[in-house]
């Protein structure tokens, strides 16, 4: 039982530490909490879900696109709601950043109601046996995409151009502008890998819990997002290692009996760290310019 | 940059404007304005009593009153101390769930029944008025466990930060009931059995006295503490603004009038959930606040108003309600940040006054400049961080 | 010290205050004719609400559309003594403080004579409140807490209570010899819980254990740690008081896990496999039992005709919502037709105290089996033991009489 329970909690952490990346991507160049992050991989369940339910198109076409209109809704979010708000207070952006994720649930409420869809199976491989467990197929899958993506993330910001023009834009956007770097492309390119990054997710979440709707993306977002603070947001480590710390920390306090406190203590874990250690777990401290 | 004004404009020009300006006394001008607010609350009443304005509208009314207080209230911390903090709908509930639960027990103990509550016995309203200051005390005593450890952060840890404490007081307020092993909330049941004493008096003299004591807060050196921490931190603190303490200032004021609108809520409703209080509420109360200018308590009041009477008036459009509000607040924030009315307030003495003075817009002298200064239609200092 | 407090403006609350009156000055548009309860033509105005949108809007438009085939229906039997039903519908999000103002807009602008609403608990207990003062009489096809009717006798319902609900699962499960049961309900929902503990209340009182009582919160899609829990203390049977979505998500989590035995839910399973979507695979739907007014598979006459009629309309299958929507209709139709045979004048407190003794002793035949009331607000009816053939279509198991 102890097994399997932390066999869940790796599943549950997963997810959150794949949705906690994008979260991260985002903030470490912009500085900007993305609250629609959670919708978007919500557009990705639906997009999934009309792609084979209502098409009858081929899972592979469905993860693609999928993973294409998350990619394209990122990079659209960016230019019509963020970019023009550049130079504006945080406050701002931020504000907009909540109206985004406003727009996308209650469009789809509008769009598919509010019941939820069923997406259908991507395979029909449910189980995998390893030894004396029978893991599910899932949760594999998530922490085997999870490291990938992590990996792959982790070389595209220190060993690529583009990587080197994400960093230079989070430390300093107009010195980054006049050593030639077209600021506003490299933004719109970490959206790209963000929003990627959540149709990923939206694919590995339809396949384990086969739902979408309209506010799927809330809880799952706000999550995630507490898994990014957590960890120190901004840093890809830190992500990985806050989702698995929120899944764990939501297993666990199942697995003792006091599931009604769940939320609860997940909440206060992120206030104890923040407390404790204001910028999360590897986050780096910032000096405040005067 | 351009010029900065603080955020609750003077009014009227300054000593430069040359010649004996004629200004109203001080006492003149709160009497005014006391005057005004009872005549208004009694013509009110006087409509509700004859029959003018029905019992469906009286109820919309309270509401537009409980939202005022509600997003004046988040204009402190948003607005005037220029955080963002995301768990109003906690602080509401705190004070709702206080209030009631005062309320209740108190005149279960006191012998005053429901009935009194309606038609307003003394007592009942001694308890009333009671109620509502526990209700706010409530939510005061949780913006300051909140706000100690919140306000050591800024902006994005702050904003999530309270978002956190509001849901952990939801899911407090919904498994207390086991811990404690006596009722106390009701937990996902609701909280019932509240005496319905929200009246359109009661809700409408709330709305006054909160402006009243936000306005002179704000006008005091606290409130002006206040005002120099959000233009700039470190400098306030380098001139010797005692920062942690003004902004849980702030932060506690704003908490412990959210509860006095929640206590005002649940007396109108008479149901208390704690899933009504979600982060959905918060965004409902922010999007007040940003629609009618971070900074205005008029701004606040009147897209309070707004937002609370359209819905009503457009119930056949209900579905793309949410829709709407999500598309205005993205284009407010692209073409007009600082809210539409940015910090212009409304001063009725400062148009007494140029009424006095002669000095009205269409006659336009050698003073026009510095009065459209004075009319608050520069760009606001908005909240940067 | 004064100095510093003074200034000049703190009528920004006169001012909030003179728009608010002056807005709504404007934006009532009188409600002289409110009395009325019908017009020149002589139809009887009824309202609808319920949450049309929203998180709880697919329970509120099955609802509103049963509601609205039979007074459809009605009204093309000829109405009720000649007269048409005009049905006025009201969405109020599920929010209780739109609910309020939805009824107060009802009962002082359009003037009805009856409302068929609202649907879920915490806006109906507002509603409720509210109603006493008016003796407005109110049918609420669903909400199920027991508070519901206690306010005054003007308020009553089409469904049976989560109590009840509860009680009959406890017995179901008695019968079936279950020894061990767990349970795994929704914290923060007023149904969810209020089915759990009295299931938990009676099932102990008929000597079963209760192994585990799990939770989880609103907006959850994973389940396999409170399943595993659950699953460790080795259940006959475990209790999922719920809606279809998330108890199509935890049998199919549980099934996953090798859990193979009973599953027991109540009426917000209706709808869990053949409905707009297949919330849980049907090979996983196998033992499980769930108590419920209607089922599209029931055989009585009405309900079959119901299922055509509701079908020929809206072409869906009807749900539980729909069926107690279409009941709570007829329910205050009977009292409605109490009303208008005694001849009284619409709108009177006399017509409305004749439409709630019209119903209190009255009895409907309604889709979901015959309603009476003893005295209460609640119904005195029977339900059904609805469960799952292997290609997951719907079977009625048992009908529980009265």
């Amino acid at each position: 039982m102890f097994i399997t329970q932390v066999l869940n909690g790796l599943q549950l952490g997963s997810i959150y530490a794949l949705v906690a990346l994008g979260y991260t991507m985002v903030y470490g160049i912009i500085l900007l909490l993305n609250f629609a992050h959670g919708d978007i991989i919500m557009v990705g369940a639906y997009v999934s879900w009309l792609v084979m339910a209502q098409l009858g198109l081929p899972p592979v076409l469905a993860i693609v696109l999928s993973v294409a209109a998350c990619t394209l809704v990122g990079v659209l979010i960016d230019k019509v709601a963020y970019a023009p708000l550049r130079n504006a207070p945080r406050l701002s952006i931020l504000i907009t950043a909540i109206g985004v994720s406003y727009f996308l649930e209650n469009g789809a409420q509008l769009v598919f109601g509010a019941d939820a869809k069923v997406v259908p199976a991507y395979t029909d491989l449910t189980t995998i046996q390893l030894g004396g467990l029978s893991l599910s197929f899932p949760s594999v899958l998530t922490v085997l995409v999870t490291i990938a993506a992590t990996v792959a993330l982790t070389l595209v910001v220190q060993k690529t151009k583009l990587g080197k023009a994400m960093r230079a834009v989070s430390e300093d956007m107009g010195a980054a502008r006049l050593m030639g770097i077209n600021v506003n492309s490299t933004i719109s390119f970490t959206f790209a890998v963000g929003s990627a990054l959540a149709g990923i997710g939206a694919v590995l979440y339809a396949m384990a819990y086969t739902q979408a709707n309209p506010t799927m993306g809330m809880m799952l977002g706000t999550k995630a997002f507490v898994a990014a603070v957590l960890g120190g947001i901004g840093s890809i480590p830190g992500a990985v290692v806050g989702g698995l710390m929120v899944g764990f920390a939501e297993v666990f306090v199942t697995a003792i009996g006091l599931s009604v406190w769940k939320d609860a203590v997940v909440f206060l874990l992120l206030i104890i760290v923040l407390v404790v250690r204001p910028t999360g777990i590897f986050g780096r401290t910032m000096s405040e310019k005067v | 940059m351009s010029e900065k004004r603080p955020i609750i404009s003077m009014g009227g020009r300054g000593p430069a404007s040359g010649g004996a300006r004629r200004t109203l006394p001080m006492p003149a001008r709160y009497a005014i304005n006391a005057v005004v607010v009872l005549v208004l609350l009694i013509l009110g009443e006087l409509m509700i009593d004859g029959g003018a304005i029905n019992r469906y509208q009286s109820t919309v009314l309270e509401q537009v009153g409980i939202y005022i207080i509600l997003a004046v209230s988040l204009n402190i911390a948003t607005g005037y101390l220029g955080q963002l903090p995301l768990g109003h709908a906690g602080f509401m509930s705190m004070g709702a769930y206080g209030c009631s639960i005062f309320i209740i027990r108190v005149s279960e103990a006191l012998g005053v029944g429901a009935r009194d509550f309606v038609t307003g016995t003394p007592m009942a309203l001694v308890v009333v008025v009671a109620g509502l200051i526990v209700g706010g005390l409530c939510a005061a005593v949780a913006g300051i466990i909140i706000g100690i450890p919140a306000l050591r952060l800024k902006g994005d840890y702050l904003a999530i930060i309270t978002l956190a404490f509001a849901e952990i007081i939801r899911v407090v307020m919904l498994n207390i009931d086991d811990v404690l092993g006596f009722e106390l909330t009701g937990g996902a049941a609701g909280l019932t059995g509240i005496p319905g004493f929200s009246s359109f008096l009661l809700v409408f003299g709330c709305v006054a006295v909160v402006c009243f004591l936000i306005h002179t807060m704000m006008k005091s050196r606290h409130g002006r503490a206040i005002l120099a921490i959000r233009d700039n931190e470190i400098a306030a603190e380098a001139t010797g603004v005692n920062t942690t303490y003004y902004k849980t200032l702030a932060f506690v004021v704003s908490a412990f009038f959210a509860g006095v609108a929640g206590g005002l809520y649940a007396g109108c409703v008479g149901v208390l959930q704690p899933a009504v209080f979600g982060f959905m509420k918060s965004i409902e109360i922010l999007v007040m606040v940003v629609l009618g200018g971070m900074g205005s308590m008029l701004g606040s009041a009147i897209s309070a108003t707004v937002l609370t009477i359209l819905p009503e008036a457009l119930r056949a459009f209900s579905e793309y309600r949410m829709i709407a509000y999500a598309v205005v607040l993205i284009i407010v924030m692209i073409f007009r940040p600082q809210g539409l009315l940015g910090s212009y307030d409304f001063s009725l003495s400062r148009i007494i006054e140029r009424v006095m003075n002669r000095d009205f817009p269409w006659s336009k002298k050698d003073a026009a400049p510095a009065a459209d200064v004075a009319e608050g239609k520069e760009v606001s200092a908005d909240a940067e961080r | 010290m004064f100095e510093n407090v003074s200034r000049r403006q703190f009528v920004t609350g006169s001012a909030a205050a003179a728009l608010a009156l002056g807005l709504v000055g404007c934006g009532g548009n009188g409600g002289g004719d409110s009395a009325g309860g019908g017009d020149a033509s002589g139809a009887i105005k009824v309202g609808i609400m319920g949450p049309h949108t929203g998180d709880n809007s697919s329970y509120g438009l099955a609802c509103l559309n049963g509601a609205q085939l039979y007074f459809k229906q009605l009204n093309a039997d000829g109405g009720i003594n000649g007269k048409q039903i005009e049905p006025v519908v009201y969405d109020e999000k599920g929010d209780a403080t739109e609910a309020v103002n939805a009824y107060n807009r009802l009962v002082q602008e359009d003037g009805v004579t009856g409302i068929v609403g609202d649907v879920t608990t915490g806006p109906t207990i507002a509603v409720a409140k509210a109603s006493v003062a008016d003796n407005m009489p109110c049918v609420t096809p669903s909400a199920t807490a027991a508070d519901v009717v206690t306010y005054g006798e003007n308020y009553f319902r089409a469904c049976v209570t989560d109590p009840e609900q509860g009680r009959v699962m406890a017995n179901f499960a008695a019968e079936q010899g279950y020894k061990n049961v767990a349970t795994l309900y929704l914290n923060g929902s007023d149904y969810s819980e209020g089915v759990n503990e009295a299931f938990c209340e009676e099932a102990e009182a008929l000597g079963i254990t209760i192994t585990a009582q799990e939770s989880y919160a609103e907006g959850d899609v994973d389940f396999n740690s409170q399943l595993t829990n659950i699953i460790g203390t080795n259940p006959d049977a475990i209790l999922v008081p719920n809606y279809y979505q998330d108890d199509g998500m935890i049998v199919n989590q549980a099934r996953g896990q090798g859990y193979d035995k009973v599953f027991l839910g109540v009426d917000g399973w209706s709808g869990i496999y053949g409905g707009s979507e297949n919330y849980a695979d049907a090979a996983n739907l196998h033992d499980c039992y769930y108590c419920c007014a209607f089922s599209s598979s029931n055989e009585s006459e009405t309900a079959t005709k119901f299922v055509e009629d509701y079908e020929a309309e809206y072409s869906e299958t009807p749900t539980n919502f729909c069926a107690l929507g279409y009941d709570a209709a007829m329910v205050l139709a009977g009292g409605l037709t109490a009303a208008e045979e005694a001849g009284l004048e619409p709108g009177s407190e006399d017509y409305k105290q004749a439409v709630i003794d019209g119903i209190a002793d009255g009895t409907v035949e309604g889709v979901t089996g015959s309603i009476a009331y003893e005295g209460t607000g609640d119904p005195v009816k029977s339900s059904l033991i609805i469960s799952f053939n292997e290609d997951g279509s719907e079977y009625t198991f048992e009908v529980l009489d009265v």
